[in-house]
């Protein structure tokens, strides 16, 4: 099959970005969230994803995360179709819930409500899905979420249920749980945005540590520009379902070019 | 005193009491009946009800529609009328069940059916988010269900099933339609031959009113440990 000209596009290899949009479309009714957008994440690199309400941020993420479909378009991650799959004759057909499962172990979620599982204590919110998803044995998912709960700081909470924790101490488990599926691309959706203020610094020095220690892919969105500053390669400004800027943060918060740009930092900083 | 089996001295108590004493072998075996019928129709009932309640959550038409069916049929003939049914049309059709498992299938059926919109609206209930949560976990959906959305959804679940469970054992006594001596038929039984209504019925209330707590105890226990798993407050209501 050397010579197969399937029209399925694979660019694999090093030089496939991790995540890439092709002419994406979403629309919920006749309301156009995305408009055949294009976006590529590349391998290890750190975006943020910067835009005023309703632009769309949380839609880019979801259907990475496959909690939504698209409605035109393929996205890629890895240089494989991922929203979609080769059907009949090469053609690509929308991915079905085999396809997803098998491809978005790489892809792992924190979310702004940071959606703990209450009926679990905190360590199993951490071990269960090593244990059941990846097979791996139980002392060992135990060992190694001990050792994610260190890294967020909270060695002492194993025992305790997710509904006794503060916010901030809920959301870096809900980090540690999501690293625990050791994702390659992690998808960060306002996680500071429901604590309190006191608590929001805890949670970006968890982060900050991630994104210096690790080299795992970072799409993240969020209201809080010194951290966007501290960790991105790269800010897109997204409106009207496209990215209207992009650049390394310095430049977007520094001296962005476009008005809307301009207009959206003077209102959030 | 005489030993005249049947006792018309209804102002005389030691006699009543004897006779009371005499029939308790009997008014016992009937409460093993109503026990036997409340548990067993009670255990399908459960199946049913998350069969059911599965069902009406498919993602394919046919399944929820079959499912809507089935509820809405058993919600909407009456309980009697199936109880009668089973016994006595079906043997017509060549099937014939003892009176005991009529009675059961009859209330299987019944509360299942009520039931299964219990298992549906707690599983409902669950929030999106933590479906949401356990799809970014890779989980595949037999995972979510059992993993995440089952334990929470099964505390909301109990106290709505204590009320069916409570209403199921009210409706035993419709079994003695049946041929089946439960301990509604046998105090009744009791009643005429001691002449002594006021004492019997007393009982009669007495029986129920202890059936249905203790239903309503273990009930409570049950909600308490599935909401501590929870890290909730036990919020039983003795
Ligand atoms: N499930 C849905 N059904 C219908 N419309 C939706 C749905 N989810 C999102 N939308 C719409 O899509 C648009 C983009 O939403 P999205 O949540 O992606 O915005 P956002 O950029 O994350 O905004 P915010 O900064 O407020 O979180 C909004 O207009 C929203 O109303
Ligand atoms: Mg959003």
């Amino acid at each position: 099959m050397l010579t197969d000209e399937s029209p399925t596009p694979t660019e694999s290899g090093a030089a496939a970005p991790a995540v890439r949009f092709d002419q994406v479309v979403k629309r919920y009714g006749d309301n156009t969230v995305l408009d055949h957008l294009d976006l590529e994440v590349g391998r290890g690199e750190r975006v943020t994803l910067i835009g005023p309400s309703g632009s769309g941020k949380t839609t880019i993420l979801r259907l990475l995360m496959t909690l939504e479909r698209v409605t035109e378009g393929v996205v890629h991650v890895d240089g494989e179709p991922f929203s979609h799959m080769p059907g009949r004759g090469g053609r690509l057909v929308p991915a079905d819930e085999r396809h997803l499962r098998a491809r978005r172990r790489r892809i792992g979620m924190v979310f702004q409500h940071f959606n703990l599982f209450p009926n679990m204590k905190v360590l199993d919110n951490v071990t269960e899905a090593p244990v059941h998803v990846l097979g791996m044995d139980r002392d060992e998912a135990a060992e190694r979420a001990r050792g994610l709960l260190e890294l967020v700081g909270l060695a002492d909470k194993q025992d305790a249920h997710p509904t006794r924790l503060s916010g901030g101490q809920q959301q870096r488990v809900a980090i540690a749980r999501a690293l625990a599926m050791r994702p390659d691309i992690l998808l960060l959706d306002e996680v500071t945005s429901a604590l309190d203020p006191e608590l929001v610094a805890g949670v970006l020095d968890v982060l900050r540590d991630i994104a210096h220690g690790t080299d795992i892919t970072l799409l993240c969105v969020t209201h809080e520009m010194g951290f966007a500053r501290d960790v991105s390669d790269r800010v897109l400004m997204f409106d009207g379902g496209r990215v209207v800027e992009s650049g390394p943060p310095e430049r977007i918060f520094g001296s962005p070019e476009h008005g809307r740009t301009r207009e959206f930092l003077g209102a959030v900083l | 005193m005489s030993s005249y089996p049947y006792a018309f001295h209804a102002g005389e108590p030691l006699s009543g009491l004897t006779e009371f004493t005499h029939s308790l072998p009997s008014v016992g075996a009937g409460l093993w009946v109503t026990v036997q019928a409340t548990v067993l129709g009670a255990a399908l009932a459960l199946l049913l009800a998350f069969v059911l309640g599965f069902m009406a959550r498919s993602r394919r038409l046919l399944v929820r529609g079959s499912s809507r069916v089935v509820v809405e049929f058993f919600r909407g003939t009456s309980l009697y009328v199936q109880m009668f049914w089973l016994f006595f049309a079906l043997p017509i059709l060549g099937f014939k069940l003892v009176p005991l498992a009529c009675a059961v299938v009859a209330f299987g059926l019944n509360y299942g059916a009520y039931g299964s919109e219990v298992v549906r609206g707690a599983l409902d209930a669950v929030p999106r988010g933590q479906r949401e949560a356990a799809v970014a976990l890779s989980m595949t959906p037999w995972q979510r269900m059992r993993l995440v959305v089952l334990p929470q959804a099964w505390p909301q679940m109990i106290p709505p099933f204590n009320n069916l469970l409570i209403q199921l054992l009210k409706c035993t006594p419709l079994m003695s339609l049946i041929t089946i001596s439960d301990v509604t038929f046998q105090m009744d039984q009791l009643r005429s031959t001691t002449g002594d209504t006021a004492t019997a019925y007393l009982l009669l209330l007495v029986v129920y009113f202890v059936l249905a707590y203790a239903l309503t105890l273990a009930m409570n226990g049950l909600e308490s440990v599935a909401k501590a798993r929870l890290g909730q407050p036990a919020g039983g209501r003795a």
